[in-house]
C-alpha cells in the first residue's frame, strides 16, 4: 500500500498546496493593499479637469459627504533619457510645498522629497527607476511645457495610487516608456501657468456617504471649468486591475482545489474498499471479540486520515512556499512597499475539514461495509467474482477477441463505476493541463487579433491638445512616416435605460486602413458615416443591440447629451468603447475638424530618428510602438504564466499518475492471482503484463478525448469568470495544447505502467499457486 | 499414429532425470533445506504419485520439475535438456509448450467461461486439442460456457485439468489437485487423470499426501524431510473408483 499511499498523498499536497496558495496570496495581496490604502491615504474619489482657481476647492468641500479634499496639478510629459532613444513619457503630479500631501501619500523607498524652492528636483517610481537602473542623483530630461528641463532624481517612492502603473491607452504595463514623477506644486505651478489653480483632485468620503451622489454633484461643479468626469475607486485603473487580479485568484482558488479533493476522495475509496476486502478477517475477528461496527468504522476512519495526513502537512508547507513564490510574481508588478505574507488560521482549518470530510464521504460507503458485515459471514472467504460476457462481446466483436483481451473487456465492465472515476480522473488531469496552455493560447490569439488584424499602424501619436486635423500633414512630412491617419479620443457616459457606462469614443477616419474594426467572425467591417459602434460587451454590459438609440454624454468641453443610434457591435476582447467616423464624432461635439493624434505607418529604418524628432515636437504628447506593446503583453503574461504552467503541470502529472499508478496497483493485488497462473500456464512476461496494462492503457485512451471535452468545458468557465471591461478572454484552444495534454497524461501514465510492469516481472509463481484468495 | 500406440512404443522413454537436486531458500532468518539430494526419474507415459508429509519436500520438486523454480544445486533434465541451465525464457517455452499444470485451488480466470478458460492454453499452444474436446474428456460438455463462479469445485478442478491437457502436455504435474475436494468429488478428479493418463499417455505426476491415492499410481515416490526416502512399485494399479478415504 505504500505506493498508492504516495500517489494519494501527491493528490492531496496538490489540492491543499494549490488552496492555501491561491486564498493566501489573495489574502496578503488584499491585506497588503489595504494597509497600504490605509496607511498612505489612498483617495476614494478622482476628477481631473483643465483649470480651476484654488477657490473651487472649498466649494468641493462643502459636497455632502466628502471628507478631505486635496487639489493637485498634473501633467503628461515626455523624457529624453539618454542612452535610452525610445519615446517615454510620464505622469507628473505635485506635491503640497509642506512636504506632506494629505491623500495619496508616498512611501519614500529612497532619498527625499523635492525641495519646494527648486524647480529641477523629481521623485520617481521605483518600478521606473529600477527599469532605467536610476539611483538617487541621477538626472534625466523632461519636456515641461515645451520647455527641455533637466531633473535631478531625489527620491524613489512607491504610491497607492500607482500599484500597478500602465499608460492610458496602453494594453500591458511597461516600465520601462511610462513612469510617475512628483514634483513641487510650486515648481509645476509655475511651469504650468497654474498659480492659485489646479488641474486635478483627489478626495476622500465620509462613510456611508453615497458614490454616485457625490460625483454627480462633483462633475456639476467642475464641469464649467472643464471636468472629464469624476471617477471612484472601481474605476481608478490601479485598483481596478488588482482587483481583477483578485478575481482571478478566486476563480482559481475555487476551481484547481475542488478537482484534487475530488480525485483524492476517489483514490482514498478505491484503496480503502479494497483494503478492507482483504481485512475481511481481521474485521471478523475483532466483531468476533466483541468490537462493535462504531469501533470497526472508527478504527478504518483514522486509517483514511492517517493516509491523507502526510498530504496535508506538505500540502500546507507547500502551499506557504508557493504562495510566497506566487507574491513574489505579482510584487514584480504590483508595487506595494513590502509584501505581507499572511496564512489565516480558517485557511488551514477549512483545507484540513475539507479534505478529511472528503476523504471520509469518499470511503463512507466502505466504511459502512466493513462495519455491517456480520463476523460469521466475513470469515468465509469472498466467493469468486462474478463475471458476464462483456458487451463488447455481445455485439459481435467477441470473436475477434483473443483471450486475454475478453479478460481486460471483462474486469473494465465488471466495476463500472470505478472504471467510470478512473476514466474521469484521468480525463480532470487531462483538462487540467488544457486549461494551463489554453492561457498562452488565449492571450495569443488576443494579440493577434487586437495588433495583427485590427490595429495596423506602427506607431500611435497622442497631441498634447485637440488639434487640426492640418497638424497631419506635419507629421506626413517627416521623413520615415509612410502614411498616417488620424483619430480622436472623447471621454463619455454612455447610458441605455438604468444602464449607464464611463469610457470613450475613438473617432476614426472613414475606411481606415490603420485601424480595423472586426465582426465576430473577425471580417473587416466598414464605419457607417453616421452612428456609432460599440464592442460586443459593452453592448452586453448596456443591453444594447444594433438599431437600439444610446444616449451619449460628453465628459469634456461642451458636455453635450445627444442621442446616437447603434449602427452595429464590434468584435475586440481588449477594452471596451464606442467608434464612429472622425467627422460624424466631430459633428457630434460640435467642433471643425479637431483630432487628439495619428495613427502612423513608419519605415523602421528611421524609428530612431522620428523618436527624436517626437521628443522635440511640442504638440504630440507621446507615442506608443506596436512592437513594443506586443512585446510588453507578452513580457508580463510571461513570468506569470510560467509559474502557472509548471503548477498545473505538476497537478496533471500527479493527478493521472496518482490515479493510474492507484489503478494499476489494486488491478495487480486483484489479478496478481491469476496472472501468475497465467504465467504457469506458460504465458511470458508480456503476454501477462498486456492484460493488465491493456485495461489501463485502455482507461487512459478512452479518458483522454473525454480530457478534451472537459478541458473545453473547463476552459468556457475560466473565460467566462475572468470576463472583465478590461478585457475578454476568447475561448481558443490550440491543436498543441491538446497534444500536450495528452502527452502528458500518457507519460504519468506510462510511468505508472512501468512500475507495475516491474512488479509483474517478479512475481513469485511458487507463492501465489499455494494459497486460496 | 495414435497417440494411444505411440505411448505404447515409447513406454520406456525417459522424460525427467533428477540427480541429487538440493534446495535451500531463506523464510526470513531461518535457512530452510526443502530438498537435501534427491533423485529420481519420470518416464514416458507413467502416472507416479509423490507422497508425504507437509514440508517433505514434493511441492519444492515438482515446482522444479515444472520449471517454476531453480534448484540450488544438482541436476534435472528433461528429454536430455538440462533443465538447471535454463534461462527465463526457455523455462516460460518449456511451461508454454510441454508441461500441463493442475493445481489444489484450481487457478482458474474468473473473468473466463470454461471453454474460454481452457482457450487461454491453446491459443498459445503449438499442437493444441480443440478446447470443447478437452472438456469432454474430463465431462464437462454441457459446462462449456460456465463462469468458474458458476461451477462446484470438482467441476472447475476438472476445467483445470481440460486445461492442462488441452496443449497436448508431454507431462501432466499436479499439485494436491484433490486438496480442495471432498473425497467423492476428489474421485471424480482422480478419474479424469487417469483417463487422460491412459488414453493420452500423457506422463504424470500427482503430489499428494493422501496414501490411498498412491495405489493408482504405476509408482510411489515417498519423500520425507527433503529426501526421496523409497520408491515403490504398484503391481496392480488400483483405479481411482475403487479408491475410498
Amino acid at each position: 500500500m505504500k505506493g498508492q499511499v504516495f500517489a494519494i498523498t501527491l493528490v492531496v499536497m496538490s489540492g491543499v498546496a494549490t488552496f492555501i496558495m491561491f486564498i493566501s496570496t489573495m489574502d496578503s495581496l488584499n491585506l497588503t493593499r489595504n494597509k497600504f490604502y490605509q496607511d498612505y491615504s489612498f483617495a476614494d474619489v478622482f476628477v481631473h479637469l483643465k483649470r480651476a482657481p484654488e477657490s473651487l476647492k472649498e466649494k468641493i468641500k462643502e459636497v455632502p459627504g466628502i471628507n478631505l479634499v486635496e487639489t493637485r496639478v498634473s501633467a503628461y510629459v515626455k523624457l529624453d533619457i539618454s542612452g535610452f532613444n525610445e519615446p517615454v513619457n510620464a505622469r507628473i503630479l505635485s506635491i503640497p510645498d509642506d512636504g506632506k500631501p494629505l491623500l495619496n501619500r508616498l512611501y519614500i523607498r529612497k532619498g527625499r522629497l523635492p525641495d519646494p524652492f527648486k524647480d529641477n528636483e523629481a521623485v520617481v517610481n521605483e518600478n521606473f527607476a529600477k527599469a532605467h537602473g536610476f539611483n538617487l542623483g541621477d538626472q534625466f530630461a523632461a519636456i515641461i511645457n515645451g520647455k527641455w528641463k533637466k531633473l535631478t532624481i531625489t527620491g524613489i517612492a512607491l504610491s497607492p495610487e500607482f500599484i500597478l502603473l500602465m499608460k492610458p491607452e496602453a494594453m500591458s504595463p511597461d516600465f520601462k516608456r511610462y513612469g510617475v514623477l512628483w514634483m513641487s506644486r510650486k515648481a509645476l505651478s509655475k511651469a504650468y501657468n497654474m498659480d492659485g489653480a489646479f488641474n486635478s483632485v483627489a478626495l476622500t468620503l465620509y462613510p456611508g456617504a453615497k458614490l454616485s451622489d457625490v460625483l454627480r454633484e462633483l462633475d456639476n461643479i467642475v464641469g464649467r471649468y472643464g471636468g472629464f468626469g469624476a471617477y471612484g475607486r472601481k474605476d481608478q485603473i490601479s485598483h481596478r486591475l488588482l482587483s481583477e487580479e483578485f478575481k482571478q485568484l478566486q476563480t482559481s482558488s475555487r476551481i484547481f482545489p475542488t478537482i484534487f479533493i475530488f480525485v483524492a476522495a476517489f483514490l482514498l475509496n478505491v484503496v480503502m474498499s479494497r483494503t478492507i476486502n482483504t481485512q475481511r478477517e481481521q474485521i471478523a475477528t475483532l466483531k468476533a471479540f466483541g468490537y462493535d461496527n462504531i469501533d470497526i468504522a472508527i478504527h478504518y476512519a483514522k486509517l483514511v486520515v492517517l493516509i491523507i495526513f502526510a498530504g496535508l502537512i506538505t500540502g500546507i508547507a507547500g502551499g506557504i512556499w508557493f504562495g510566497h513564490i506566487l507574491g513574489d510574481i505579482y510584487m514584480e508588478v504590483y508595487r506595494f512597499p513590502f509584501l505581507i505574507y499572511t496564512l489565516q488560521p480558517w485557511v488551514i482549518i477549512a483545507s484540513i475539514l475539507v479534505s478529511i470530510a472528503s476523504a471520509l464521504v469518499g470511503t463512507l460507503h466502505t466504511l459502512w461495509r466493513a462495519a455491517k458485515q456480520p463476523p460469521a459471514e466475513a470469515m468465509r472467504p469472498e466467493p469468486p467474482a462474478q463475471y458476464r460476457v462483456s458487451l463488447i462481446e455481445k455485439i459481435g466483436i467477441g470473436r475477434w477477441l483473443t483471450q486475454p483481451s475478453k479478460i481486460i473487456a471483462r474486469n473494465i465492465e465488471r466495476k463500472p463505476i470505478r472504471t467510470f472515476f478512473s476514466v474521469i480522473g484521468i480525463a480532470v488531469a487531462c483538462g487540467t493541463m488544457i486549461s494551463s496552455g489554453f492561457f498562452k493560447d488565449a492571450v495569443d490569439y488576443m494579440v493577434n487579433v487586437q495588433f495583427v488584424l485590427s490595429q495596423k499602424e506602427d506607431m500611435t501619436v497622442a497631441f498634447a491638445e485637440l488639434t487640426s486635423h492640418r497638424a497631419v500633414y506635419e507629421l506626413k512630412e517627416l521623413e520615415g512616416v509612410h502614411y498616417a491617419e488620424t483619430f480622436r479620443i472623447v471621454p463619455v457616459k454612455f447610458r441605455y435605460g438604468h444602464r449607464s457606462y464611463k469610457t470613450v469614443i475613438n473617432g476614426i477616419e472613414p475606411d481606415s486602413r490603420l485601424h480595423l474594426l472586426l465582426d465576430t467572425n473577425l471580417k473587416a467591417v466598414s464605419l457607417p458615416p453616421s452612428g456609432i459602434m460599440l464592442t460586443d460587451h459593452l453592448a452586453k454590459i448596456l443591453d444594447v443591440k444594433a438599431s437600439d438609440m444610446l444616449t451619449v454624454e460628453v465628459l469634456e468641453g461642451s458636455r453635450t447629451i445627444r442621442q446616437v443610434p447603434v449602427v452595429a457591435l464590434v468584435k475586440q476582447y481588449l477594452g471596451v468603447m464606442g467608434y464612429m467616423d472622425l467627422a460624424a464624432l466631430n459633428r457630434l461635439m460640435s467642433e471643425g475638424d479637431a483630432v487628439s493624434g495619428a495613427y502612423l505607418v513608419t519605415d523602421s529604418r528611421y524609428r530612431e530618428k522620428l523618436f527624436q524628432d517626437f521628443i522635440k515636437m511640442p504638440r504630440v504628447s507621446g507615442t506608443v510602438v506596436r512592437t513594443d506593446e506586443i512585446r510588453n503583453f507578452h513580457e508580463v503574461q510571461a513570468k506569470g504564466m510560467l509559474f502557472f504552467t509548471f503548477i498545473a503541470t505538476l497537478m496533471a502529472c500527479f493527478i493521472s499518475f496518482g490515479v493510474v499508478y492507484n489503478n494499476a496497483r489494486i488491478a495487480f493485488s486483484e489479478r496478481s492471482r491469476e496472472l501468475s497462473s497465467l504465467r504457469v500456464l506458460g504465458y511470458t512476461r508480456g503476454e501477462i503484463s498486456y492484460i493488465l496494462l491493456g485495461e489501463l492503457a485502455l482507461i487512459t485512451l478512452i479518458a483522454i478525448p473525454i480530457g478534451f471535452i472537459l478541458g473545453y468545458w473547463l476552459c468556457a468557465y475560466i473565460a467566462q469568470a475572468l470576463a472583465s471591461d478590461l478585457f475578454r478572454v476568447p475561448l481558443i484552444i490550440e491543436t498543441k495544447t491538446f497534444s500536450l495534454a495528452s502527452a502528458v497524461v500518457l507519460v504519468s501514465a506510462s510511468v505508472s505502467g512501468l512500475i507495475v510492469r516491474h512488479k509483474l516481472d517478479h512475481l513469485d509463481l511458487v507463492e501465489v499457486l499455494k494459497t486460496r484468495e | 499414429m495414435s497417440r494411444k500406440k505411440e505411448h505404447a512404443d515409447n513406454l520406456k522413454e525417459l522424460v525427467f532425470q533428477v540427480q541429487d537436486l538440493t534446495k535451500t531458500y531463506k523464510m526470513g532468518e531461518v535457512e530452510v533445506h526443502a530438498l537435501r539430494g534427491a533423485n529420481m526419474e519420470l518416464y514416458s507415459g507413467e502416472l507416479i504419485v509423490l507422497l508425504g508429509p507437509s514440508g517433505s519436500g514434493k511441492s519444492t520438486l515438482l515446482n522444479i520439475l515444472g520449471g517454476l523454480d531453480t534448484a540450488t544445486s544438482g541436476f534435472v533434465s528433461y528429454r536430455g535438456d538440462d533443465l538447471t541451465k535454463a534461462n527465463e525464457q526457455s523455462l516460460t517455452e518449456y511451461r508454454r509448450f510441454h508441461v500441463g499444470f493442475v493445481f489444489q485451488f484450481y487457478n482458474l480466470i474468473s473473468s473466463l467461461t470454461a471453454r474460454e478458460n481452457v482457450t487461454v492454453v491453446t491459443e498459445i499452444a503449438k499442437n493444441p486439442m480443440i478446447p470443447e474436446d478437452a472438456l469432454a474428456l474430463v465431462g464437462l460438455t454441457d459446462r462449456l460456457d460456465h463462469f468458474p463462479a458458476q461451477l462446484s469445485g470438482g467441476e472447475q478442478q476438472r476445467v483445470a485439468i481440460a486445461r492442462a491437457i488441452s496443449k497436448n502436455p508431454e507431462v501432466l504435474l499436479c499439485d494436491e489437485p484433490t486438496g480442495a475436494l471432498d473425497s467423492k468429488t476428489g474421485i471424480v478428479v482422480l478419474e479424469a487423470l487417469e483417463r487422460i493418463n491412459r488414453e493420452l499417455g500423457t506422463a504424470t505426476a500427482i503430489i499428494t499426501h493422501n496414501v490411498d491415492i498412491a495405489s493408482m499410481a504405476d509408482r510411489v515416490v515417498h519423500l520425507s524431510n527433503g529426501k526421496i526416502t523409497e520408491v515403490t512399485i504398484n503391481k496392480t494399479k488400483k483405479s481411482p473408483g475403487e479408491l475410498q478415504w
